[in-house]
C-alpha cells in the first residue's frame, strides 16, 4: 500500500524479497523494513533460538576508516582498546561525547594496520560518520559503503548452514571477521550478532544481496526474521538498543558497559568524557542499567515508572515486553544505584497500578556464542 | 435470538436480551499478532461506552479493549489470562473478554452490523 509517507522511505536491496515473502513492512530509522513475516514475531523468535534466522540489517551504516595511525585516531572518540585489535578481530565500542554520553554503539573490526571497518546503527549513521569525519579530519579517510547490504544469520544451526557455502566460516572465532566468497560473490563475514546466539553478519554488494539471501533461505531450517523478533531476542540477551537503553544522556558506567573499557584505556583516558567516566568507574554512577523481571504476567513497556516499596520514583524502564524463550515478561531500565542489586524488589507502575518486580541478572536467556 | 454488532475499534458485542458478550474481531487479532497477555474486568465493574474495559498485549505492544456499550460487567472470561493465545485462535468465540449488562439499549444503534463492519474493513484495506 504505497502512500506519501512510504514513498519518502528508503529501501534496502531486499525490499522486493520481503514483500514476496509476505512481510508486514513498517517505517524504521527512515527505511521501509519487515517487522514480521507470516510466521509471526513469537514463532520467529523461537525459531531463531532453535534453528537459524535470517535478518536484513542493510539499513545499518558500514564504512571503512583508513589512516597511518587510524587506531590511535579512533581511540580519541571511543573508550575501547582499538590499538590492541589484531587483524580480523572485532570489538564492540561506543562513540562518546564530551560529557561521556553515548552518541552511538558500534562494531569496529581491524582489517589491517591502517584500516578499520565500522558498523553503526541505522538511525545514527549520518551523524556518526559526519562526527568521525569532522573530528578526525586530516588523520583518516572515511569511505561509506552504501553499495553494501548486511545480512545476519543467527541461531544454533547458522554455522552449519553457512559452512555449506563458505567452509572457513565454521572455524571463525567469536568476534572475528574475514573476507571470503559466497559462491562467486565477495563477502565480508563477521562472527557476531544481536540475538545472544551464535551467528554471522555478512556484508555483501547490494547487487548480490537477494541472490545470497535466497540461497540461505533455501537451506533447511532457515527462516526470514523481522525486526519484531530481533528486538525481543536482543532484549532477552540483555543487549542495549540505542535510542532506548542508551543515548547521549547515559554514560558507559550508568549503562553497565564498563566492560567495554579495557585496563589501558581506564588508566590512560584520552577519550571524550574520560575524567567523568574514570570517576564513575572508581566511585560508581548515580544510576545503573539493570535487568528487571516483572513477577506477574503483565509486560511493562518502555517509559514505565519504577518505584521503591514506599512509592518513591527511583527510575524508568527503557525496554520491556514479553520474552518468548523466557516465557514471561522481561525488561531493562535504569534505577538509582542503591536499588541495583539483583533481587531488589521494585514496583512498576502499569496502567496506574504498582506491579511487583525485581532486579534480575542479565541476560534473561544465556548467551550461546561460539567458543 | 441474538445479534452481533461491531465498533470502529474492532470490538464485537453479541447481544442476548440485556446481556452483551464482548470480544475483539478476527481483524483485530490478526493486526495484533501473537497475544501474550490479557487482563479482563472483574464482575461488578461499571464501564462506559467507549471506555477502557480490558487489556490485550502482543509481543510488541499493549492495547486497550473498549466497551461497545455502557453497563455493569457480569463476568470476565476467567480462562483468558492463563491462555491468552485463545484470542488469536478463536477471537469471536472462546476468546471473548467479558459479559456486560447493558444500561442503555439505544447505544446499540450507534454500532455497525456485520455488513456495515465488513464494508468498513474493506475501506481500511
Amino acid at each position: 500500500m504505497p502512500d506519501a509517507a512510504a514513498d519518502s522511505l528508503k529501501t534496502t536491496p531486499l525490499e522486493a524479497l520481503h514483500v514476496s515473502l509476505g512481510a508486514k513492512m513498517v517505517p524504521f530509522a527512515g527505511y521501509n523494513m519487515p517487522v514480521q513475516y507470516p510466521l509471526g514475531v513469537l514463532k520467529e523468535h523461537l525459531h531463531t533460538r532453535e534453528q537459524a534466522g535470517l535478518f536484513d540489517v542493510s539499513h545499518m551504516g558500514q564504512g571503512t576508516l583508513v589512516g597511518a595511525d587510524v587506531d590511535a585516531a579512533l581511540e580519541t572518540l571511543v573508550p575501547g582498546d582499538i590499538k590492541g585489535l589484531k587483524p580480523g578481530q572485532i570489538r564492540y565500542t561506543l562513540l562518546l561525547n564530551e560529557n561521556g554520553g553515548i552518541i552511538d554503539d558500534l562494531m569496529v573490526t581491524r582489517v589491517s594496520d591502517d584500516t578499520l571497518y565500522l558498523v553503526v546503527n541505522a538511525a545514527c549513521k549520518d551523524g556518526d560518520f559526519a562526527h568521525i569525519a569532522s573530528k578526525l579530519k586530516g588523520r583518516v579517510t572515511l569511505t561509506r559503503h552504501e553499495d553494501a547490504a548486511l545480512l545476519a544469520l543467527q541461531g544454533p544451526t547458522a554455522a552449519k548452514v553457512l559452512a555449506k557455502f563458505i567452509p572457513a566460516a565454521a572455524n571463525m572465532g567469536f568476534m572475528s571477521s574475514r573476507i571470503d566468497s559466497f559462491e562467486d560473490v565477495p563477502v565480508r563475514l563477521f562472527r557476531s550478532g544481536y540475538t545472544g546466539e551464535d551467528g554471522y553478519e555478512i556484508s555483501i554488494p547490494n547487487a548480490a544481496a537477494t541472490t545470497v539471501a535466497n540461497a540461505l533461505l533455501a537451506e533447511p531450517g532457515v527462516q526470514a526474521i523481522g525486526l519484531g523478533a530481533r528486538d525481543s531476542l536482543r532484549l532477552e540477551a540483555g543487549l542495549c538498543l540505542y535510542g532506548s537503553d542508551i543515548d547521549t544522556t547515559t554514560t558507559p558506567s550508568e549503562a553497565a558497559l564498563n566492560w567495554v573499557i579495557g585496563a589501558r584505556r581506564r588508566a590512560e583516558g584520552g577519550f571524550p568524557g574520560a575524567a567523568k567516566i574514570q570517576g564513575e568507574i572508581k566511585n560508581g554512577a548515580g544510576k545503573k542499567r539493570v535487568g528487571i523481571k516483572p513477577l506477574g504476567k503483565a509486560p511493562a513497556r518502555g517509559h514505565t515508572e519504577i518505584q521503591d516499596g514506599q512509592g518513591n520514583r527511583i527510575g524508568e524502564i527503557t525496554s520491556g515486553g514479553f520474552g518468548p524463550s523466557f516465557n514471561g515478561p522481561v525488561a531493562m531500565g535504569y534505577v538509582d544505584s542503591k536499588f541495583a542489586k539483583v533481587g531488589t524488589p521494585l514496583a512498576l507502575i502499569v496502567r496506574g497500578q504498582p506491579l511487583p518486580a525485581e532486579v534480575a541478572a542479565l541476560p534473561f536467556v544465556p548467551h550461546r556464542y561460539f567458543k | 435470538m441474538s445479534e452481533t454488532r461491531f465498533t470502529k475499534d474492532h470490538e464485537w458485542i453479541k447481544i442476548e436480551g440485556k446481556i452483551g458478550t464482548v470480544g475483539i474481531t478476527q481483524f483485530a487479532q490478526s493486526q495484533l499478532g501473537d497475544i501474550v497477555f490479557v487482563e479482563v474486568p472483574a464482575a461488578g465493574k461499571a464501564v462506559k461506552s467507549g471506555g477502557e474495559a480490558a487489556v490485550v498485549e502482543s509481543v510488541k505492544a499493549a492495547s486497550e479493549v473498549y466497551s461497545p456499550v455502557s453497563g455493569t460487567v457480569k463476568e470476565g472470561n476467567a480462562a483468558l489470562p492463563d491462555a491468552p493465545e485463545t484470542v488469536n485462535q478463536d477471537p469471536e468465540g472462546a476468546g471473548w473478554f467479558f459479559k456486560i449488562e447493558m444500561s442503555d439499549a439505544k447505544e446499540l444503534e450507534g454500532l455497525m452490523d456485520k455488513a456495515a463492519y465488513d464494508k468498513y474493513l474493506a475501506e481500511l484495506a
